[in-house]
This record gives structure tokens, sequence and C-alpha cells, in this order.
């Protein structure tokens, strides 16, 4: 039988609603607001944006709106103190790109 | 990323409270982040503080482990 990964589903139930931030396999990061969930860790989220991080320029915000994030590809997800977010400077970030997972 | 512990699944998913970034400016990813979900199959390793692992009680645990397979 094929190996199913099912998650607790109370374990992201407070984040529902809430900005949340997303970091996948492939080191990309996604920030929007937390719709729903399944026991994969199947994500939707609204109003989401992705971030690309660089050494040589600001952060770029890529508009994405509503997307559904396999669950296979999640790596973190945060939840967005929205207080500090909108306080960090994103022109200023310099960082490079994350690597993708390696397993 | 550092963090205080709140809960762990048989995946050994971790959600973590009072998330603090290590390194903010290699990584700024995270630094609005204050508490968080880390898929258990990415996970390298976890650093516990050594002070509040209790060693008797894993040794004792795994002594007992030991002696009833000795018996069975």
């Amino acid at each position: 039988m094929k190996f199913r990964y099912f998650i607790n589903m109370a374990a992201l139930e407070s984040y529902v609603n809430h900005t949340v931030g997303i970091i996948t396999a492939d080191g990309r990061h996604f920030v929007g607001t937390l719709k729903g969930f399944d026991q994969s860790l199947n994500l939707i989220l609204d109003d989401s944006h992705e971030r690309v991080y660089s050494t040589t320029q600001g952060v770029e915000q890529v508009v994405l709106g509503l997307h559904i994030i396999r669950g296979d590809n999640v790596v973190i997800v945060g939840e967005v103190d929205e207080a500090i977010d909108s306080r960090i400077d994103f022109s200023k970030i310099r960082a490079e790109p994350l690597p993708s997972i390696v397993h | 990323m550092c963090g205080t512990l709140s809960s762990v699944d048989q995946y050994l998913n971790l959600k973590l409270k009072e998330v603090t970034v290590n390194d903010g400016e290699k990584h700024p990813h995270m630094l609005s982040v204050s508490n968080c979900f880390i898929r258990g199959s990415v996970v390298r390793y976890v650093q516990l503080p050594a002070d509040e692992v209790d060693t008797q009680l894993l040794q004792d645990a795994t002594r007992n482990e030991a002696e009833k397979n000795v018996s069975r």
C-alpha cells in the first residue's frame, strides 16, 4: 500500500483566516490568507503573492491571487504577525534565494 | 530557527511558538512569523537545550525496555 501522509487536523485550525507565510520544497516563499487545508497539508491561499528574494535588488512581490498548494511541496507554514510584517521595508531586504529541499 | 515546541505528532510534524530567526540577515523570510508549523518530512534535526533533557529518566526507560525484552 502506498504510504499516505496525514496530518492532525487540529494542527492548522488556528491559522485559518490569518495571514500565513509558506515555504515550499523548491525554496519559494508565498504569503497569503489561509482559507483552508486538509489532512494531506494541501493549502488554499487567498490574496496570495510570492516574495522573490535576490542579493542584487529588494524583494520582488509577485501578485498571484487565489492559490492551491499541494501538501507534498509544503515545508513550513508560518503564522505572520501583520504588525511586524508591515514594518519590514522589503525594498531594502537582500538575501540569497533559498535552496530546494534535498532528501 | 528557534522557538518553543508546542506540539509534535506521529510524523514528527512540529508546531513552534514564539519563533525567532537565528540569522535574520541571511534568512529574512520568517522574520514576521510568530508561530509556525513544520512538516516532519523536511526536518533534518532538532536541537534541544541539554539542561532540559532528563537523561536519567531516559536511561531508566531504556533499561526497563531492555529488561522486558530479555525476559521475553
